[in-house]
């Protein structure tokens, strides 16, 4: 796959200076948020900052309130408490809008128009578009340009709504569960645009439930469940919060020694293997290793992310 | 404030001709759209024509209290055929992109809400012209009607103004209805009203108590206004008839913005 550069360098130095001008100011806010619909919490007091060139995953279950605060930064829906603050102004006010690109989730969009009569029509929108070829070549539609919306296999459909997004050449993206319909190859595409995107400056908000794609991509993870912020860091720092790693060895050891161990959360027999699980893995490695000469056979795993996620959500 | 220093300023002429840029894409490619969307626009334009051609056209020549009943009809027919174009591209159109989330994605871009209201607006009338030309050149050639250059141009008139007003009400059904419902229920609503304010039966053929119930209805009043044209309307003078349903345009746009007020309140 060739690499694949947003635009020309002038065209980037030209219509974006923000990043570069303002580094520590974040980009978007929520500061404090509380959003309810009727009896329903969907957040509760969120505070959420991102930062310029980022790219920040909000991961959680279904209904853990991921779209609402994509919505909120749109300024699609106001918070019932709070506020919300894009590029320093309130995001319902229309001029915000022009640096803002956004894919949401749609069930349909028109049929019947062409792949380039949409992001034609689109373009019109911003003052100063990305050029039309730029859009294609990013989000890989060289060659279904003619087509009809309804001749589209699931992933094109998605990519035409990541052009869209593209459009106005915006510094701040919001995605929301962008790669649903994907497959593998292309989902991995997708990412690989979103690293150049963030790459060049452009600040990414993508909200997911496949935790692959959050390991894989975000620069930060926000893991929220209830409309509250459960765990935030990096990949790193979420999987060793969640769960803890897996020591697998074969050792003589006592079981009910190695319970004893600082920061051992469990202790199985696999066989003839025993399997400890412990937040601070390196520690009670050197212990063991001090007691039992003999140790062998040794592993040290981190968890899947999705193992973390799952301690951390279900717990709450 | 930081940020707001880096707004880029646009001047007032380019920004002029980028909004007149913006409401020409947008009505171009919902014309687009709707036209290339066979099951809208063949059903939208076929239906009155068929419908003329049976009862219209199948009656030329034939006199009636010196009323040509082909001409007659290509009045009436003419507006049944420019209603549903408004009420079924914007209630039905509307009403589903909004359901799909299409809407949204739309708001979440700086596209400017009236330009998307005005290109569904401006469609409604062209799609009504279409209609009202392919009526008329179907009386003229084959239904023995004679129609005046005066004539034919108020008629194409009265077709614009009968658009924007039910595309208010294409507007307001758009935020009450549920979409997956939307065709049948704007069918339950359009077909009766056509029926009883004798836009496919001169009125004075339907009962007593159906000609004292039309003047309730828009439709019956934009089908007087219409059949003034050629000096075939009621009793009642076109001041009301025009009064009307500028009183029904402003309740539905009323009844419209309320709604959505509420729903924006709610979200």
């Amino acid at each position: 796959m060739p690499a694949i550069a947003l635009a020309p360098e002038n065209h980037i130095a030209a219509t974006r200076p923000i990043a570069a001008a303002h580094p520590l100011q974040p980009v978007a806010t929520l500061a404090n948020v509380t959003k309810r619909y009727g009896a329903t919490t969907a957040l509760d007091g969120l505070n959420l900052a991102l930062r310029p060139g980022e790219i920040v995953a909000l991961l959680g279950p279904n209904a853990a309130g991921k779209s609402t605060a994509v919505r909120l930064l749109l300024g699609l829906i106001s918070a019932t408490s709070g506020a919300a603050s894009v590029f320093g102004n309130d995001p319902r006010d229309p001029a915000t809008r022009v640096r803002i690109g956004a894919m949401l989730q749609v069930a349909r969009i028109p049929e019947t128009l062409r792949v380039r009569e949409h992001l034609d029509l689109f373009r019109s929108y911003y003052p100063r578009p990305l050029p039309m070829e730029e859009i294609v070549r990013i989000a890989q539609l060289d060659g279904i340009e003619s087509r009809f919306y309804s001749q589209l296999s699931g992933g094109q459909k998605q990519r035409v709504l990541f052009g869209l997004a593209l459009c106005g050449d915006p510094d701040l993206i919001m995605l929301d569960e962008p790669s649903v319909g994907m497959d593998i190859e292309a989902r991995r595409g997708l990412w690989l645009q979103i690293r150049t995107l963030a790459d060049r400056g452009k600040t990414v908000l993508l909200t997911t439930h496949y935790l692959e794609e959050a390991d894989a991509l975000a620069h930060r993870i926000i893991v929220i469940n209830k409309g509250r912020i459960v765990s935030e860091g990096t990949p790193s720092e979420i999987k060793s919060r969640g769960a803890g790693r897996k020591i697998s060895c074969r050792t003589d050891l006592d079981i009910d020694y190695l319970r004893t161990l600082p920061s051992v959360t469990s202790v199985e027999r696999n066989r003839d293997a025993v399997v400890v699980t412990a937040g601070e893995a390196e520690r009670v490695v050197r212990e063991m290793l001090l007691q039992d000469a003999a140790l062998s056979n040794l592993e040290i795993a981190s968890p899947a992310l999705e193992d973390a996620f799952l301690a951390l959500t279900s717990s709450r | 404030m930081s940020t707001a220093s880096l707004v880029r300023p646009i001047a007032p002429a380019s920004s002029l001709a980028h909004s007149l840029r913006i409401y020409g894409k947008e009505t171009k490619y919902e014309f687009l759209k709707l036209l290339r969307a066979k099951s809208f626009s063949l059903s939208i334009i076929g239906f009155p024509v068929m419908l003329y051609v049976i009862f219209g056209i199948a009656n030329r020549h034939v006199q009636q209290g010196g009323e040509d009943i082909a001409k007659y009809m290509l009045g009436s027919y003419a507006c049944f055929g420019l209603i549903g174009a408004a009420l079924f591209g914007i209630g039905v159109g509307l009403a589903g992109e909004r359901t799909a989330g299409w809407l949204e994605v739309k708001r979440a871009s700086p596209m400017p809400p009236m330009a998307y209201l005005l290109a569904k607006c401006i469609t409604a009338v062209a799609f009504g012209i279409i209609i009202v030309s392919f009526l008329t050149m179907l009386g003229v050639a084959f239904g023995g009607v004679s129609l005046s250059a005066r004539e034919l141009v108020r008629m194409l008139g009265m077709t614009m103004v009968g658009a924007v007003v039910f595309a208010s009400m294409g507007l307001l059904l758009a935020q009450i209805i549920p979409a997956n419902a939307a065709a049948g229920i704007v069918n339950l609503i359009y077909l009766p009203m056509s029926f009883l304010s004798g836009l496919w039966v001169p009125i004075r053929f339907l009962p007593h108590w159906v000609q004292r119930i039309a003047p309730m209805l828009p439709t019956y009043h934009l089908g007087q206004l219409m059949l003034n044209i050629f000096g075939y309307a009621d009793a009642a003078s076109a001041a009301s008839h025009w009064a009307s349903l500028v009183g029904f345009t402003m309740l539905m746009l009323g009844a419209s913005w309320i709604v959505f007020n509420r729903s924006q309140q709610n979200a």
